[in-house]
């Protein structure tokens, strides 16, 4: 499946950026699903460090709290299934949690820590409620298994995001323009945290349900419209005028 | 806009506050008198001198309750919040404008602004309402006044002479606000603002309403992230709040003052709530500040339209909305920081 739109870079931006972030500079893996949502949503939660929650974010969490419980690890015939497996990339300096990685039984597999034999890893992520149709949640697991790949020196094909509402596995291809789209959205997300910038507000459809709305306030876009300057102006000149007559 | 909850008070002074599961249980000796789900509130207002236990705290912090601690006379001594003050950003630009001279007096001269226009609304709407009852002549003077104080900020270029016009508007505007009182003279009058102590009913009502209003700027304040002690208009001053009293400003007049005058006015407090000490202090009886705190959470229930978001919100989120404007305007969003102007 591909959702990328025509207007999407297909190309890894060539700006300098280093080799490798060092530990310290290190994002949440998860901001990128934020990030892709809304520029500014990302910087509230990960730059301002504001979060509240809603209804969705509660209910999303309480569905979750399975797939975050290591010791519910398992091993059934030929796959290993890992929960809550600690991810990280020193190339895209982030660092994440998968919510499960299934390693497959296979001779072009790699060999794990503790494990005998080989084995083939295929990340996949429990979302809250049905397919979207931003990209968010595939760039996400995809930076997942860019992570998993650096770590292990592997290649991954594919993972699975699995939605809570219709309980089907959605599989997604790490394609070279998925991929160049995780590298470009975490160099732009290092950039702007670098700079602790806080984009401005962009009223859009997805304001309604997001759970920062009170502490971003997308109304200020259309105050905006009249300057606080200029509101304030206004009002102080109204107060005189009244007092003339 | 956010969803207001409700405030717990407890004005017992031998009240206990401690937790069973998710509840805060309220006990007076051994017996336990209240029983309140944590998530059905979202701040706790506590007058006893017994204070509430550890493990209820952490639980107030993790659900986002604050939970302030008065004397029982009703002196703040502190609240607790928690972990809301990680806008390490924020508070470094804040920091960085509180050194600026010229951000400095934008920000006071908007504070200020606020402040004499609701004020001014303070007079002119008695004169509307009572125009038979008060010195409408007086009033409407005094009001002028201040319209011109309104045009003086104007073209004002520092902090200093902002303070020195809300020093002047001040005076200006406690001078006709006797005129205001309009039941129970003999008892309720003003004369002049006395604090310490405060020297008659008026004062002693005035003084426990600015105290409950401070301590909602306060935890706004805390809750967007903001240092409450970095103010702009008043100066840094250790131990002082000054960022608090920045805010408290442009509020009191339409939150606080007409608020006490209106409880004055309807005789839903009394003469005898009141207590005067050997020192002369006037203070709240235990009696009166439980009119007062029923009558201030009912006020913070009721709604308006908020002048600059143009959005419904309670009463008592003014405060809140005000901070997270503040802390918009200092992190960039807004060019000016719009006071709240009452109408």
């Amino acid at each position: 499946m591909n959702m990328l739109s025509e207007d999407d870079s297909l190309s890894v931006r060539s700006t300098v950026r280093p080799v490798e972030y060092p530990e310290d500079d290190w994002l949440a893996l998860s901001g990128v699903q934020h990030y892709e949502f809304c520029k500014r949503q990302w910087a509230l939660i990960h730059i301002e460090q504001l979060w509240t929650d809603n209804a969705r974010t509660v209910a999303g969490d309480l569905e979750h709290k399975r797939a975050h419980d290591y010791s519910a690890s398992e091993k059934r015939g030929d796959t290993l299934i890992l929960r809550d497996l600690r991810v990280f990339s020193k190339m895209l300096g982030v660092v994440g949690d998968c919510d499960i990685v299934e390693f497959q039984a296979s001779e072009d597999g790699v060999q794990l820590h503790g494990r005998k034999g080989k084995w083939l890893p295929y990340p996949v992520e429990y979302k809250y409620g049905t397919s979207k149709t931003n990209n968010a949640d595939r760039l996400q697991l995809c930076g997942q298994a860019m992570c998993l790949e650096e770590m292990l020196s592997c290649h991954i094909d594919e993972g699975a995001l699995f939605y809570q509402r219709t309980k089907r596995r959605e599989r997604v291809e790490f394609s070279e323009e998925l991929r160049a789209q995780v590298v470009n959205a975490f160099a732009d997300m290092h950039e702007l945290f670098q700079r602790g910038y806080t984009p401005t507000v962009k009223n859009q459809r997805g304001c309604s349900n997001c759970s920062l709305k009170d502490l971003c306030l997308p109304e200020l876009m259309k105050a905006k419209t009249q300057s606080a300057r200029a509101y304030i102006d206004s009002i102080v000149a109204g107060a005189l005028e009244e007092d003339l007559r | 806009m956010r969803q207001m909850l409700n405030t717990l008070f407890v004005t017992t002074e031998s009240a206990y506050l401690s937790l069973e599961n998710e509840n805060v249980v309220v006990s007076d000796g051994d017996k336990a008198v209240a029983k309140v789900p944590l998530r059905s509130i979202e701040s706790i207002l506590c007058f006893s001198y017994k204070g509430a236990s550890p493990a209820l705290l952490g639980k107030c912090c993790e659900f986002g309750v604050s939970v302030s601690f008065y004397s029982p006379r009703g002196r703040y001594l502190c609240s607790i919040l928690g972990e809301s003050n990680r806008n390490v950003l924020l508070r470094r630009k804040q920091f960085v404008l509180a050194d600026d001279a010229s951000a400095c007096s934008s920000i006071a001269a908007s504070f200020v602004i606020g402040k004499i226009y609701n004020s001014r609304w303070v007079l002119e709407r008695a004169t509307r309402d009572h125009a038979l009852q008060v010195n409408v002549e007086r009033l409407k003077r005094q009001s002028s006044i201040l319209a011109s104080a309104l045009k003086e900020i104007k073209n004002c270029d520092n902090a200093e002479s902002v303070r020195g016009i809300e020093g002047q508007a001040a005076k200006t505007y406690f001078y006709a606000f006797d005129d205001l009182i309009l039941n129970n003279k003999d008892d309720f009058y003003f004369e002049r603002r006395t604090r310490r102590p405060p020297q008659d009913r008026m004062n002693a009502l005035l003084s426990f309403v600015y105290v409950l209003l401070s301590g909602d700027c306060k935890a706004a304040l805390q809750g967007v992230g903001l240092d409450p002690y970095v103010g702009f208009l008043h100066a840094d001053r250790p131990g002082r709040a000054s960022l608090s009293l920045d805010l408290v400003e442009e509020l009191r007049p339409a939150l606080a003052d007409r608020f006490a005058i209106s409880l004055v006015n309807t005789k839903a407090i009394s003469p005898n709530q009141f207590e005067v000490r050997e020192n002369g202090g006037v203070y709240l009886n235990d009696a009166g500040r439980k009119v007062v705190l029923a009558a201030w959470q009912k006020r913070r229930n009721e709604q308006i339209t908020h002048p600059f978001l143009r959005e419904k919100i309670p009463w008592g989120m003014v405060p809140y909305v005000q901070a997270l404007l503040l802390a918009r305007y200092i992190r960039g969003d807004i060019d000016a920081y719009p006071p709240f102007f009452w109408k």
